[in-house]
């Protein structure tokens, strides 16, 4: 970046000089119209940069930073819809009440377990299909191409399939666990095939984070893929005398030569997978409730700001928990970049 | 996997490059090569192939699932693996009763508005995409391209946002439609849509790369205008640029659920289509056949423009066109 904006700089340079040899040039021939084109050429140069990035900055401004910013107020003041007539400055009131808060922590447990069962696998799952798909291939394109057909389907329909599969009846996941022999008994004695997936927190964080992982895989191998095509080659020639097989050449060479991509991802899904909201919303049986399961066993933190600002419609609170869960975003996520970089390094 | 010893790498790929010419003669001193060769230059094995066509598989059963569901009848579904894991003949049925043209005893699911709702997302989309592209793209050629007071500030202000969660703003903005009067109509998931940091950032970088100043100097010297410049030599160059954050971004804007369910509303009259979604999956008791039609069709489209644009997208993701 400092590099390129220093060959820029003077790049640059001769152009100023030229336009304002250019703008005085005109100025003695011309008589009134002159005037015009010298005012003209300043405009252009002063004035229209900013009516360029006018129209951005300006719906910028208004829909995505003062959000951000207004956010905070918000969170500070007592702002339930329901109860319009008390509507003042809360000071900490909605942060402390998120400290006492069960379903608060409930959440937070359940994004974090989710979030695990999902990243791990799909990060790993990742690379060994990046790795797949790094050789010399035919059909190269149809193999990137079919990779992403999670990513364009849209979550609400993958979800609503996924939950159908997941069903406690006739699903499919259940009709394949029934044929190997899996049942379990429900609370009257009545026996199934399979499991009841939504009964449970483990069942139904697997439920979901085999959604997530299966949305996110083909993206990520394509990110893993472009990192380990820009690896020079020597590096691999070097690493002939190891006699190093292809799974250990991933693991040895492949992998810590993508490592800045490696971290960028962990911190990419991290933002998103603590985010998550689709999937455990429409997983549910009434696919608005926002409740995360009878008990709720799945309900995630960005749910749970659903359920509080548009189901109790208390928005001071829900504002509260977002900054909650922002914090807790970036502290995971350097702790995750922190943690891959580690590891990473002792690889070496 | 695991079976791909250092040993049966050399063999397979051999093996694996049988039907097609070989350019090595020697095969021992070629084996001894292979194992500190770059990956892209080896030769996939038969097993490559395997694995990658079992991730492909993977990837595309739950749509065909969906499918498979959308076709069937009640009885079908009550029936283990269905009608046999293959579609059944009851598509057209299921269809119908999700546009709202056919009616099943019991229940009416016209007020989901199923097919206002696909016209909806189809407008939502083409605006947003077609304005983002446009503003993004004046303002990355600006801040790439020209100087002014201010600039380096501005862009940092940019993409110090990239990184926040959305999450962060979204109760703010929600009162922000409300106190517009915008809450529940289509014009509340436009607007905020119509610009995005990321767009800008991305457009500028390709600009900055891809545009050498000497080009526009030229231009400037022969007398264009700075907004003509932009029009006639900046959009031409970025052209590619543009397909790629338009396919990114089209995908992005009809996926949307999140923002799309608190601004429009449950129930709303208009909504996208996947508001409209999950509407259907709301009811005390959901038919999966039916809400599995309707989400096979919010899903065709962009199955569509994989085929035809597939290459791009890759593209664009492989470049670092990514979306936090």
């Amino acid at each position: 970046m400092s590099a390129t904006s220093g060959v820029k700089a003077t790049a640059v340079a001769p152009r100023t000089t030229g336009s304002e040899s250019r703008s005085s040039s005109p100025t003695p021939p011309s008589h009134d119209v002159g005037g015009w084109h010298r005012f003209w050429g300043r405009f252009d140069h002063k004035v229209v940069p900013y009516l360029l990035i006018s129209p951005f900055f300006i719906l910028f401004a208004v829909f995505g930073l003062f959000p951000l910013l207004y956010n905070g107020v918000v969170a500070f003041r007592n702002w339930s819809l329901l109860d319009p007539a008390n509507d003042g400055w809360a000071g900490f009131a909605n942060f402390a009440r998120l400290l006492e808060d069960d379903k608060f922590w409930n959440a937070l447990g359940n994004t974090f377990g989710i979030f695990i069962l999902s990243t791990v696998p799909q990060l790993f799952l990742a690379l060994v299909i990046a790795a797949l798909l790094n050789r010399k291939l035919r059909a190269t394109s149809v193999f990137r191409v079919g990779i992403l057909l999670p990513y364009v389907t849209p979550v609400v329909a993958s979800t609503l399939v996924f939950a159908s599969i997941f069903a406690k009846d006739n699903g499919l996941a259940n009709w394949v666990l029934g044929l190997v022999g899996v049942q379990s008994e429900l609370g009257g004695g009545q026996v199934i095939e399979g499991v009841d997936w939504r009964s449970t927190k483990l069942t139904s964080w697997t439920a979901i984070a085999i959604m997530v992982n299966w949305k996110w895989v083909g993206y990520n191998a394509l990110l893993y893929l472009s990192a380990m095509q820009s690896i020079p080659k020597d590096v691999y020639e070097a690493a002939a005398l190891d006699g190093a097989g292809a799974w250990k050449q991933l693991w040895r060479i492949t992998v810590p030569m993508i490592r800045p991509m490696v971290l960028f991802t962990v911190v990419l899904s991290t933002i998103g997978g603590l985010q998550l909201f689709a999937e455990p919303m429409l997983f549910e049986q009434n696919a608005q409730a926002g409740t995360g399961g009878t008990r709720g066993q799945w309900q995630t933190v960005a749910q749970l700001i659903y359920y509080t600002g548009w189901k109790q419609l208390n928005l001071g609170y829900a504002a509260a928990m977002s900054w909650g869960l922002f914090l807790i975003i970036v502290v995971i996520a350097a702790f995750n970049a922190f943690l891959t970089n580690r590891l990473g390094g002792g690889k070496r | 996997m695991t079976s791909t010893g250092p040993s049966s790498l050399g063999v397979r790929t051999v093996g694996a490059v049988g039907p097609t010419p070989t350019h090595d003669t020697q095969p021992v001193r070629r084996k001894a090569a292979l194992l500190g060769r770059s990956p892209q230059d080896t030769a996939a094995s038969p097993w490559n192939y395997v694995f990658l066509v079992v991730a492909i598989l993977a990837s595309a059963f739950p749509i065909y699932w969906m499918f498979v569901v959308a076709t069937g009848t009640d009885a079908d579904l009550s029936r283990p693996a269905y009608m046999g894991l293959v579609p059944g003949d009851n598509f057209m049925h299921n269809v119908g009763v999700v546009l709202g043209n056919v009616a099943e005893q019991g229940r009416s699911y016209d007020n989901a508005r199923f097919a206002d709702s696909f016209v909806n997302s189809i407008l939502v989309t083409v605006i947003v995409t077609a304005s983002l592209l446009f503003f993004c793209s004046l303002a990355g050629f600006a801040f790439a391209k020209l100087r002014f007071k201010g600039r380096d500030a501005l862009m940092v202000i940019v993409v110090l946002t990239l990184t926040i969660p959305n999450q962060l703003g979204i109760v703010a903005l929600y009162i922000i439609i409300s106190k517009l009067g915008w809450q529940g109509q289509l014009i509340s998931v436009i607007v905020p849509g119509l610009v995005s940091a990321f767009g800008v950032f991305y457009m500028r970088q390709f600009i900055e790369d891809s545009i050498p100043d000497e080009l526009i100097e030229s231009a400037r010297v022969d007398g264009a205008s700075t907004f003509r410049v932009y029009w006639n030599i900046v959009i031409p160059i970025i052209r590619p640029a543009l397909g790629v954050l338009g396919l990114l971004t089209a995908v992005g804007t009809w996926n949307e659920f999140q923002w799309a369910l608190i601004a429009l509303g449950s129930g709303s009259p208009n909504k996208t289509i996947g508001v409209a979604l999950s509407d259907l999956a709301s009811g005390n008791y959901v038919k999966y056949r039916i809400v599995l039609a309707g989400s096979f069709l919010a899903t065709v489209p962009l199955i569509l423009l994989l085929f035809v644009a597939g290459k791009q997208i890759v593209r664009g993701i492989m470049e670092g066109a990514v979306k936090a």
